[in-house]
């Protein structure tokens, strides 16, 4: 079981946050403009990487805040934390 | 009662002077305070404890500790028995009754020894295959004989707990190197925890004479633990607890412990936890957690009376027992040589020391030649003679691994067999790592530390106990400088140096002269019965992986998960395949260590705590009148409410009938509420709802769909525009938390510039809906704050103001297509508020409903229940809700999917009304729709009845369905094949039954 | 021609000390060249090798696997066999699997121990049972064996379950497939591995792929720890790394790999006769042949390739377990681990062509994957053999993500395998 760095609260255990998958997938600016095909990519498609993983979790029994965590999906170590456009409080180790 | 035959005249950590009855297979025994149940049936010369799994052979003991595969037992009775203890670990307690589930007397199963040329590994696979209806039979035979004890028929009745810890430093293992690691961080000041799965501190001590020899710190080693065990102890910070194992490492170092609170002394008393699970969060692990001694291979070495070396001394210096009167010692090593030394000093004869390797010498061979023990170097058991007890031995000389010369058979009663040390690397292991095998040592080690974590003593290879306690102190204190701490100065405990070690020479099956096919059976793996001829047999049949061989053979799946016998497997198989052992690799290290208990894994988690119940403020007055509940998500909602001996649909139509004609009025707090602020609201929720919310006027509400990108509805409710820049939402009930996160993810990770927050307000409103023809005048009668008047208060509008004296906001919404008025108020005024309406209406006739009434009134609306009437695959043009989506919006979440090609194509189902032909007849919910109910299967099917109920209003039974553009067939009949074999014909209408024209809601 | 085997052989291999055995397999090494490469020796991947060689006489063939062969997800489930899927595509898919299980043991001359001894799908919500019983219809109007059991059938067959109607949440009723069951989950794999070597193909272990090679637009082979292999076709079969192989083929993928975890207690005499499953409460549970409570737990929310995963749902699926059976509180957990599974969004596979030619996938089996062997690669050796998918799997396109035709399964399956 996990222990992650909330950016905001400190170090918390995995139970307290909810996984809210990939991150940095940016929702196209104008989703008419695309072809189902392109649509489909931003919608379905995932990186999934065996390695390092850009991720978000929200610490959905704390702070309610969504941050990003880079995290090895093999050992499970987690390499940072961070908030998206803002510097991290916490200690990002 | 039988005698202590066995029992030493002294010595032990027993206490003699409590002397304690236990009943072994309906025959009572005694032993002392101190034993564990193995210690004691030896000590009462009961050599055959079990019998193995597939040939019934009888069995004895093997080890001392969790290694032990063949003393499992059944221990208590009725609903506190607990299956497949092992003996070893089983502290004995006054009146412990145990049992096995073999026959230890004549067993007609021992005929499959005599068969068992016809039950090699895999043999299952090979037959049972003809005639295929019997396989259930041969299954059933199979399942029979398989198993070890027996589950519980009674419900538990024991309590079990979690208890969350963290800690600085978490030694695992209470032994030498353990003890020296908790003392030097403790001493610094840091936060240990200290746990063994024994009863007592010490480990490998408490299997030695405790004699000055052995003295470490110039103290005897029972003195030095004791000592040891009370500085921790009385170290503010430092807990030390035994009985606790710990059985699992997982990631970022949470380590899971069973600490047994009550086993051990034959229950929990009234109030008391029997187990309790420790979730402990450590910033840094030591783990010293030993080694365990592996038997060497050799034919028929599974006879009682044949065991570790190790569990020999632990036997003699621990318990006082001597496991018989004449023992052969079997090395590869030099440690089985204290056993001799130790049989020796308790009076006990050595027959003989039988060692594989040529001229031993080193300083216990010395002492052994010394005590004039006779040493068989260069030589080999090859097979034990006896059948319910080993009576002779037959050796023979050894050359490069080959049979030399057959050499003497020596009587005895006892063979103490060590071929060499395994490192206790599973907890290291759990988490991915790979344990790397070491020639010099002949055993696996742990490989590079896991972040956070070392290990001391003889987990890593250091056998000696003076590198022991160096090691562990040296590691605890490595651990608290890590954190900060100042180790404090000082030596590691010193113990004498060792004496010179002769090195261990690999051995792992003796030769018999003849191919392991024909030779006597060399178990590898006693509990599944594995032999060194089923994993040859394994290899020639191609089943050469190490995983191959485990799961062809069975080899490791014992309850004793192979902590005896796996290494040697391995190595007959690298040697199979003419590998080395580190190419052949180890099968995964996968946790529990020892088992743990269902019941101390769930912990409070049962009965009314399995999950939480959650209750409106209404809830008393419900039971008190005489609701029936249905579970909505974790909601204790009221779903009818049954008048004296009235039927179900009694009451329904009772409920729906005084709300379509009066008032009704239900508890409608359960709703998910959410009040939305800031100035971006607006545009917020316009990407949120398939509907605009931009131009809504403040004081008015409008109902609103949610689609997930993929186009496809996920909840409903409705939107209330509170004020400029505040909004309030309702969800379904079991949504509610889902939408808040929904709205929260996009916020923050889509949208963070938009100036919005939400607040979760489910619980601290209450909701009381009244509904019906006369719901205005009861809320005037209640209010007179408000003008309820058709114009002033228009229908999908609200109001603030005063009900039954509490603030309250009244929203004029309506699920049941009357003229209705929700009111919200603070949901510590719920009661008051209900009890108010209910008075305010008695005059009307009203009626309190549940969510079934509810769900009729609303079908007969045609209104949607979104996971009902919605399951997750359709669209709202597929729930004909085209006019749910905002006209002018260029965008919303969900938008651009409702334009792909299958979603816009032909053959979607669409949402309809079905009115059986027979009107009596309610279609089951869940039927299916087929246009021929003829046709062959698999029968084609165009759609399904998502809510059916017989309506009180209509006169006559409806449905909810989704039909194959259904849209386009109003006024034709579809057909659903019941499971008793009838056919309900129903005609395909609009799902709008009653008030078409929205007339009553707007009165 | 091996040795068939039987109590026959049986016995005159016993005269012989069991030392005429033939190889389950060969070991070959790699050709340079074959008509058609299987990418992963688990059970889809054999049995599609087998059915290449059975149903289409395609022989050419080699299985590479980078481990030993039914070592992924294939050695690490709970068994469990059904066919009752709500949606027809998926009906039709699993019934298909589910009518080869029952022949599979005689035709492969190895027993996979396939036991019929049903699975009830619990319903412990009115939804549930609203849920429940589409699902039976609908898998009674495709022929498929299912019937809805109240509480007191339930506690009738399977007498220690708690049906008591103060639980938390009462059994209501459920689902119950009586031609499902378990099965001997290695065995299919070496059952399956045993037949198609017979029929000539070459299964490859320690043989890890690590490119796919491409022509244009067209496969050419594959490159290996063990050399450059070339063919004219080539399927991926690899769940827990489908994402890995599709990259290197320059593709991606809706899937997501997690895992799932599973446990089992320590042995005792029959005390469950048969497969329980539970949504609401979210756990299943059956005892195996050797007497082990099989316990599958719940889907580890993150992604991950670790194959372990977080110990609270080990927590909640033994709390779950206890709740439907009290009387296993007492009982104690051996092992519990981890497998890696493929998710898709709609919780349903993949199975067909990829965006290279020839090249074709198979994945996205979420947690279903063991049930569906034999099918899965009955169908994928009819798409490898003709270079289209049968009617069968036509449904379960890659390109069904952008049209939008989704066979959401996500309420008829959740979790619950």
């Amino acid at each position: 079981m996990f222990q992650i760095d909330c950016p905001w609260c400190g170090p918390r255990d995995q139970q307290e946050f909810a996984y809210a998958g990939e991150a940095a997938i940016k929702r196209p600016e104008n989703p008419a403009s695309l072809s189902d095909a392109e649509w489909a990519d931003y919608l379905f498609m995932r990186t999934n990487p065996r390695g390092r993983h850009h991720e978000q979790w929200r610490h959905v029994h704390g702070c309610g805040q969504f941050f990003d965590v880079v995290r090895d999906t093999v050992t499970y170590r987690i390499e940072s934390v961070d908030v998206p456009g803002r510097p991290a409080l916490g200690d990002a180790s | 009662m039988s005698q202590q035959t066995h029992r030493l005249s002294q010595g032990g950590r027993i206490d003699r002077g409590r002397e304690i009855r236990f009943t072994f297979n309906g025959r009572e025994y005694t032993g002392y305070a101190g034993d564990t149940l193995a210690s004691a049936l030896l000590a009462n010369g009961v050599s055959v404890i079990g019998r193995s799994f597939k040939y019934h052979r009888p069995r004895g003991l093997v080890g001392a500790g969790p290694e032990e595969p063949n003393a499992i037992v059944q221990v208590g009775l009725g609903g506190q028995t607990r299956p497949d203890q092992r003996a070893t670990q089983v502290e004995l307690f006054d009146g412990l009754v145990a049992s096995t589930s073999a026959r230890l007397g004549f067993d007609p199963m021992g005929l499959n020894n005599t068969f068992s040329r016809m039950l090699p590994a895999g043999f299952y696979y090979k037959t049972f295959k003809w005639p295929a209806k019997s396989w259930p039979s041969y299954e059933k035979r199979i399942r029979q004989a398989a198993g070890l004890g027996y589950s519980p028929t009674e419900p538990d009745t024991d309590r079990y707990d979690h208890m969350n810890a963290h800690c600085d430093v978490l030694v695992v293992g209470g032994g030498p190197a353990g003890l020296a690691a908790a003392l030097r961080a403790g001493r610094a000041g840091a936060r240990v925890m200290l746990v063994d799965e024994n009863a007592e501190f010490g480990g490998s001590l408490l299997a030695e004479r405790d004699a000055q020899a052995n003295a470490i710190d110039d103290r005897s080693p029972h003195d030095w633990i004791a000592a040891s065990v009370a500085e921790l102890s009385a170290m503010q910070e430092v807990r030390v607890m035994t009985r606790t194992t710990a059985f699992g490492n997982y990631d970022h170092n949470f380590i899971g412990l069973m600490e047994d609170k009550a086993d051990y002394r034959g229950g929990p008393g009234a109030g008391e936890v029997r187990h309790r699970l420790w979730r402990v969060r450590a910033q840094r692990v030591v783990l010293a957690t030993g080694a365990l001694e592996r038997p060497l291979v050799f034919g028929n070495n599974d006879r009682p009376g044949i065991m570790t070396a190790s569990a020999v001394s632990t036997y003699l210096n621990r318990y006082g027992v001597a496991p018989g009167w004449r023992t052969v010692v079997f090395t590869n090593n030099d440690s089985a040589y204290q056993t001799a030394l130790d049989l020796k000093a308790a009076g006990r004869d050595v027959a003989a020391i039988v060692d594989i390797r040529t001229n031993p010498t080193g300083a216990l061979a010395d002492a052994a030649r010394e005590a004039g023990i006779p040493i068989h170097d260069s030589s080999a058991i090859i097979k034990a003679r006896g059948s319910r007890r080993v009576k002779s031995v037959q050796i023979a000389q050894v050359k490069y691994g080959q049979l030399a010369e057959e050499g003497d058979t020596i009587a005895c009663d006892v063979v103490a067999t060590s071929g060499g040390w395994s490192p206790v690397v599973h907890l290291h292991c759990h988490i991915g790592s790979k344990p790397q095998w070491d020639d010099e040592a002949a055993c696996f080690l742990p490989g590079p530390d896991n972040p956070g974590q070392s290990s001391a003593g003889s987990v890593t290879g250091a056998f000696s106990l003076r590198k022991a306690l160096s090691q562990g102190f040296e590691q605890g204190g490595a651990a608290v400088a890590e954190l900060g701490f100042e180790p404090t100065a000082g030596a590691a405990p010193s113990a004498p140096a060792p004496g010179t070690v002769m090195p261990i020479q690999p051995f792992w099956i003796a030769p018999t002269g003849k191919p392991l096919s024909r030779g006597p059976k060399q178990f590898v793996d006693y509990q599944n019965d594995t032999t060194a001829a089923d994993i040859a047999l394994a290899v020639r049949e191609g089943y050469e992986s190490v995983e191959h061989v485990k799961r062809y053979t069975a080899m490791g799946f014992g309850t004793d998960q192979g902590k005896l016998g796996n290494i040697n497997g391995m190595a007959i198989l690298a040697s199979l395949l003419d590998q080395s052992i580190p190419e052949t690799g180890t099968t995964t290290f996968r946790p529990a260590y020892t088992p743990v208990s269902f019941g101390s894994v769930a912990g409070r988690t049962a009965d009314h705590l399995f999950d939480p119940e959650r209750k409106t403020a209404m809830h008393d007055w419900h039971v008190q009148h005489g609701a029936l509940f249905e579970n909505v998500g974790q909601w204790k909602r009221p779903w009818y409410y049954p008048k004296d001996d009235e039927s179900m649909q009694a009451a329904l139509d009772r409920e729906c009938r005084s709300t379509r004609n009066g008032a009704g009025v239900l508890d409608a707090s359960t709703l998910g509420k959410i009040e939305v602020h800031g100035p971006d609201a607006n545009r917020f929720l316009d990407m949120i709802y398939t509907g605009g919310r931009r131009k809504m006027k403040t004081g008015t509400c409008r109902y609103g769909l949610m689609l997930h990108e993929d186009g496809m509805i996920f909840d409903d409710g409705v939107t209330a525009k509170l004020d400029e820049n505040h909004y309030y939402l309702t969800t379904t009930t079991g949504g509610a938390a889902g939408v808040l996160n929904w709205l929260e993810q996009w916020h923050q990770t889509e949208w963070p510039d938009m100036d919005v927050f939400f607040t979760f307000v489910t619980d601290q409103w209450a909701t009381v809906a009244v509904n019906g023809p006369k719901s205005r005048e009861i809320l005037q009668a209640l209010c007179d704050d408000i003008d309820f008047d058709r114009e002033a208060f228009a229908f999908m509008t609200f109001r603030e103001g005063t009900v039954a004296g509490v603030a309250a906001r009244v929203f004029r919404i309506s699920f049941t297509g009357e003229l209705a008025f929700e009111i919200n108020v603070d949901a510590n005024y719920g009661r008051h508020v209900w009890e108010a309406v209910m008075a305010a209406g008695a005059p009307h006739g009203i009626t309190p409903y549940g969510t079934e009434t509810m769900h009729i009134l609303r079908a007969e609306k045609g209104f949607i229940v979104a996971g009902q009437d919605t399951d997750g695959a359709v669209t709202p043009m597929d729930m004909g809700m085209h006019w749910a989506i905002g006209k002018k919006k260029d965008d919303f979440i969900g938008m651009r999917s409702l334009s792909r090609a299958d979603i816009v194509g032909e053959g979607r189902k669409q949402y309809v009304g079905l009115v059986p032909t027979d009107g009596s007849i309610v279609l089951p919910e869940g039927s299916q729709l087929v246009n021929d109910p003829e046709a062959a299967l698999p029968m084609p099917m165009v759609g399904h009845v998502s809510s059916s109920y017989h309506s009180d209003t209509l006169g006559h039974s409806f449905a909810l369905a989704v039909v194959e553009d259904g849209r386009s067939r109003h006024g034709e009949t579809v057909y659903s094949p019941q499971v008793d074999g009838s056919v309900i014909a129903a005609t395909i209408t609009d799902p709008v039954f009653y008030d078409r024209e929205g007339a009553r809601q707007n009165v | 021609m091996k040795n068939r085997y039987s109590i026959f052989s049986l016995a005159r291999n016993a005269l012989s000390h069991h030392e005429n055995w033939d190889r389950a397999w060969r070991s070959p090494e790699p050709k340079s060249e074959y008509d058609v490469i299987i990418i992963g020796a688990g059970g889809h991947g054999l049995a599609t090798a087998y059915y290449l060689a059975k149903e289409h006489g395609i022989t050419n063939v080699a299985v590479v696997e980078k481990g030993w062969l039914g070592g992924g997800n294939t050695a690490r489930n709970t068994t469990i066999v059904r066919s009752n899927y709500l949606y027809d595509e998926s009906a039709h898919l699993f019934e298909k699997s589910l009518k080869l299980w029952e022949g599979l043991s005689r035709e492969l001359n190895y027993n996979v121990m396939f036991s019929q001894r049903g699975v009830y799908n619990l319903a412990h919500t009115l939804q549930e049972e609203r849920d429940a019983k589409r699902r039976i219809n609908a898998n009674r109007l495709n022929g498929i064996d299912s019937e809805w059991v109240d509480a007191r059938q339930i506690k009738a067959e399977v007498p220690y379950i708690d049906t008591s109607s103060n639980a938390r949440y009462p059994i209501l009723g459920g689902s119950l497939q009586r031609r499902a069951g378990t099965a001997r989950h290695d065995g299919v794999a070496w059952g399956y591995a045993r037949a198609a070597d017979a029929a000539g193909v070459d299964i490859i272990e320690n043989c890890e792929v690590t490119n796919i090679l491409r022509d244009g637009g067209t496969v050419t082979g594959v490159e290996t720890t063990r050399g450059t292999i070339r063919a004219r076709k080539v399927g991926i079969v690899v769940a827990g790394n489908s994402g890995v192989l599709a990259e290197m083929a320059g593709f991606r993928l809706p899937v997501e790999s997690h895992p799932l975890q599973a446990l089992v207690s320590e042995p005792v005499k029959p005390i469950l006769d048969t497969v329980i499953m539970s949504n609401a409460v979210h756990g299943y549970v059956s005892q195996s042949d050797k007497g082990e409570l099989v316990i599958g737990a719940g889907i580890d929310a993150f992604n991950g390739y670790g194959q372990r995963g977080s110990f609270n749902i080990i927590e909640e699926t033994i709390a779950a377990i206890k709740e439907m059976f009290p009387i296993f509180s007492r009982m104690r957990m051996l092992r519990h681990w981890g497998g890696i599974v493929d998710t898709t969004p709609d919780a349903t596979p993949i199975i067909g062509k990829t965006p290279v030619d020839n090249l074709f996938i198979n994945c996205g089996w979420g947690t279903g994957g063991f049930k569906a062997t034999p099918g899965s690669g009955w169908v994928f050796a009819h798409t490898l053999a003709t270079g289209e998918p049968h009617w069968i799997n036509a449904p379960f396109s890659l390109d069904r993500y952008t049209t939008g035709y989704l066979v959401d399964e996500h309420g008829a399956a959740g979790v619950a395998h």
